[in-house]
């Protein structure tokens, strides 16, 4: 670590250089992804509680409006996407496998789809901490980057903390992704607004927006936006997976070490990825529910490969027609390559937290061999957590998961995948510890 | 919009992976040896080139002949077998009969990999198991060098490799002096320095002009087909640099006592096996550390060892004997070394 610091750069220590694949869309500007006939809206979309249906089947709703409200504090409300009749309330496929509850509403192809007047005016700066984050909730926010972390539960600070900075986490660091890089070209004005709206909710007096130096024209972009008086900046730091880790943006711009298991906060820091403050600039001031995102549908096989705004609830099989997909066979993936979700029917739709669609054929059905760890020690000089998935993996093949959490700190890894991803022998290592801090967990429950 | 029928796929994350594979890597480290085999041949004529043959079918024969025992799949093609054969005759005296070459190749696959499960799980380096069995075997013939450059090398057989299997060998002492360009002695630097109190010149042991093994007299050769894998990628500069680290250290201090009786560094340091074994033996990856910390103390244990050994030892095959020693001292080194996680607390002071 010092050793970059001595050579200037911004930085963390190991992680990967994958090809980046972003050329084929990050020029792309953002278009509106047509509106599909059947729309469905999981009612967990975030972590924390699932929100609880208010509508009823048969009944008419109209764009915008709340379809379930929140359970909770851990909890965030769901607006319908589109307006239309919901037609069934039921356990629907969902990404995370299996089926979950979920609205199913049928589209209203005719209704013009008006969003709803919530008829709330807001200005941020007449409001106090407690009513702007109890609006943020109110307005179904999740970290957009992925996690679907519950925003106003981050923006509340615990007792005793003070935060220092507010980092924005710029970096997509995931290959094929460009909707964080669309959101930083097209929507300045209300990213530096949510920016302001989230910095007042932490109590933060500056801000730092973090960016990988891949996206150069975001920095010029942005640069001519930004205060004079320096409360807001921008750096541009090495382009490395997993950059885009809370911790990896934390070290590489501030070198703040996060200790094992604690939040940012105890450190003075919040981070929010930029999709997200944008969407709260875009929809807090007027009080509309977040029903669209920005999604990147890309890789093999697609004609109209792009960043869409699209509904959320919009369904895989719909997407993959509208983008025109040529192919026969193929790993549908919501997500980015190396953290995403394949997805197991074309049933499933997008959620809050999906920021890309991709689509990968040739690669997706070649399956090398499992040959034994040889301890090339490669997925030592990956893992950005200084982990040793070498000796964890052949922990696991001896199903010794419990020496993993104890003597190995399983529990620190976050399934970034940067071992997996080098590995010569092929070894699922970050698929194995997944296996284990499941069957750990269920254990620990068993032993209460 | 007609649905298109498409058959999905899935896995878990993630879906990319990089090159290069295990075979890959083992292909480029037969490779990176290819020069070295050359520069051999260059030097000892046929008797390298059918030695180091031997050695490789050995080797592949041993590992088919267990795959077939266990019923596995076929290893070869991962190319672990060739690179164990050409490390082992590397080591060997040019003029090594080829039975026991043959026998050596039987023992490091046999011996010192499958009965541990093949790749990934041997604790020791195969090539060095095989070499110190029959260190032990044959302890007259692995001692018997012959001169480099000898005249006539590119058309006639080293007496003693043609030998007769369980037949003693013939003796090579009145063909070396024969064939010899400047009255060879039969004696390897480090014979001579440990028996008759002479060091050779260091500049000759970087460029190979000396008695020695097969493939490991030129220094400067085996430095730049290590840098060809550092480069790649595929080898870990950590361990033949603590390894030199360790080796100077340790002679200098001994050095500095007393320069008269104690070789120099830089004689330690190009003398042997040293750079070979540093280069490519100590640097197996599957017998060595994976903590940074690990490969730092391994590769010192290994210099460390090797001049002590040479110093004080009644033989002048130190590195071989170091290198297998920290071989075994591996899981040890890795339990005291396990790195620093990414925000580890401090533990209570």
């Amino acid at each position: 670590m010092n050793l970059l610091k001595f050579f200037g750069k911004k930085t963390f220590s190991h992680g990967i250089h994958p090809e980046e694949y972003k050329t084929e869309t990050n020029t792309k500007a953002t278009r509106r992804l047509p509106f599909a006939p059947e729309i469905i809206v999981p009612l967990a979309q975030s972590i924390g509680k699932p929100a609880k249906a208010i509508v009823y089947k048969g009944q008419h709703v109209t764009r915008g409006e709340m379809i379930a409200a929140a359970d909770g504090f851990m909890s965030v409300p769901i607006h319908a996407p589109v307006t239309g009749t919901v037609i069934t309330i039921d356990k629907l496929p969902v990404a995370k496998g299996g089926k979950a509850p979920a609205i199913a509403i049928k589209t209203s192809l005719d209704s013009g789809q008006v969003i709803v007047d919530s008829g709330i005016q807001q200005d941020y700066l007449q409001m106090s901490r407690q009513d702007l984050i109890k609006a943020v909730q109110n307005i179904g926010m999740v970290g957009l980057g992925g996690a679907s972390f519950p925003t106003h539960v981050k923006m509340s600070i615990p007792e005793g903390c003070s935060i220092h900075t507010v980092l924005v986490n710029g970096c997509e660091c995931e290959p094929f992704l460009t909707t964080d890089h669309r959101v930083m070209l097209e929507k300045i004005e209300v990213l530096l607004l949510g920016l302001r709206i989230a910095m007042k909710c932490v109590d933060a007096p500056k801000a730092i927006i973090g960016i990988e130096n891949n996206k150069r024209d975001v920095l010029e972009a942005i640069k001519a936006y930004l205060p004079a008086d320096q409360s807001i900046t921008i750096e541009a730091i090495d382009t490395k997976y997993p950059q885009g880790a809370e911790k990896m943006l934390a070290t590489a711009l501030l070198d703040i070490e996060i200790p094992s298991r604690a939040l940012p906060s105890e450190m003075g820091l919040a981070i929010f990825n930029v999709a997200t403050l944008a969407q709260i600039g875009e929809l807090l001031p007027k009080g509309q529910g977040l029903i669209e995102r920005i999604i990147t549908i890309t890789g093999d096989d697609l004609e109209k490969a792009g960043n869409y705004l699209a509904p959320i609830g919009t369904p895989l099989q719909y997407i993959l027609d509208y983008a025109g997909f040529t192919g026969e066979e193929a790993e549908v993936i919501l997500g980015g390559p190396m953290m995403g979700i394949a997805a197991h029917s074309l049933d499933v739709p997008i959620v809050k937290g999906t920021g890309a669609i991709l689509v990968l054929d040739s690669r997706a059905t070649k399956r090398d061999d499992i040959l034994p760890c040889i301890k090339c020690t490669q997925c030592l000089q990956a893992c950005p957590i200084h982990l040793n998935p070498s000796e964890m993996g052949q922990l696991a093949a001896k199903r010794q998961y419990d020496v993993m959490e104890t003597d190995y700190h399983l529990n620190d890894c976050f399934e970034c995948g940067a071992c997996s991803y080098v590995c010569p022998s092929n070894i699922p290592l970050v698929q194995y510890f997944r296996i284990a801090k499941t069957l750990n967990r269920e254990r620990h429950l068993q032993n209460g | 919009m007609a649905k298109t029928p498409v058959k999905i796929d899935i896995r878990t994350s993630p879906y990319i992976r990089k090159a290069p594979t295990v075979s890959q890597i083992m292909r480029n480290v037969v490779y990176a040896l290819l020069p070295l085999a050359a520069y051999s041949i260059y030097q000892f004529g046929i008797s390298a080139l059918v030695l180091m043959l031997a050695t490789i079918l050995s080797c592949l024969a041993t590992e088919a002949l267990f795959n077939k025992l266990a019923d596995k799949k076929s290893t070869l093609t991962d190319f672990s077998a060739v690179i164990t054969g050409l490390l082992l005759a590397m080591t060997l005296p040019p003029g090594f009969p080829l039975w026991m070459a043959a026998v050596a190749g039987f023992t490091a696959i046999a011996m010192g990999k499958t009965l541990f499960g093949g790749l990934g799980f041997n604790p020791f380096n195969p090539a060095l198991v095989g070499r110190a069995f029959i260190q032990a075997a044959f302890p007259v013939s692995i001692t018997t060098w012959t001169p480099a450059l000898a005249s006539n090398r590119f058309i006639e057989f080293i007496p003693s490799t043609l030998a007769v299997p369980f037949m003693k060998p013939a003796a090579t002492a009145e063909w070396s002096t024969q064939v010899s360009i400047d009255g060879f002695t039969g004696a390897t630097p480090l014979a001579l320095m440990k028996f008759q109190g002479i060091f050779t010149d260091s500049s000759d042991l970087f460029l190979g002009l000396v008695a020695g093994s097969t493939g490991e007299t030129s220094s400067l050769l085996i430095l730049i087909c290590g840098s060809y894998l550092i480069f790649k990628k595929m080898l870990d500069w950590r361990i033949p640099v603590a390894v030199i680290i360790g080796t100077l250290l340790t002679s200098e201090v001994f050095y500095l006592i007393d320069s008269s009786h104690y070789p120099s560094p830089a004689f330690m340091l190009f003398s042997g096996g040293l750079m070979f074994a540093a280069v490519f033996m100590a640097s197996d990856m599957v017998a060595s550390p994976v903590t940074p910390l690990g490969i730092f103390i391994f590769g010192c244990l290994i210099g460390f060892l090797t001049v002590i050994i040479r110093l004080f030892g009644g033989l002048t095959e130190a590195v071989m004997y170091a290198i297998l020693f920290a071989n075994a001292a591996t899981p040890l080194i890795e339990s005291y070394t396990q790195p620093r996680i990414y925000g580890a607390r401090k533990t209570k002071s």
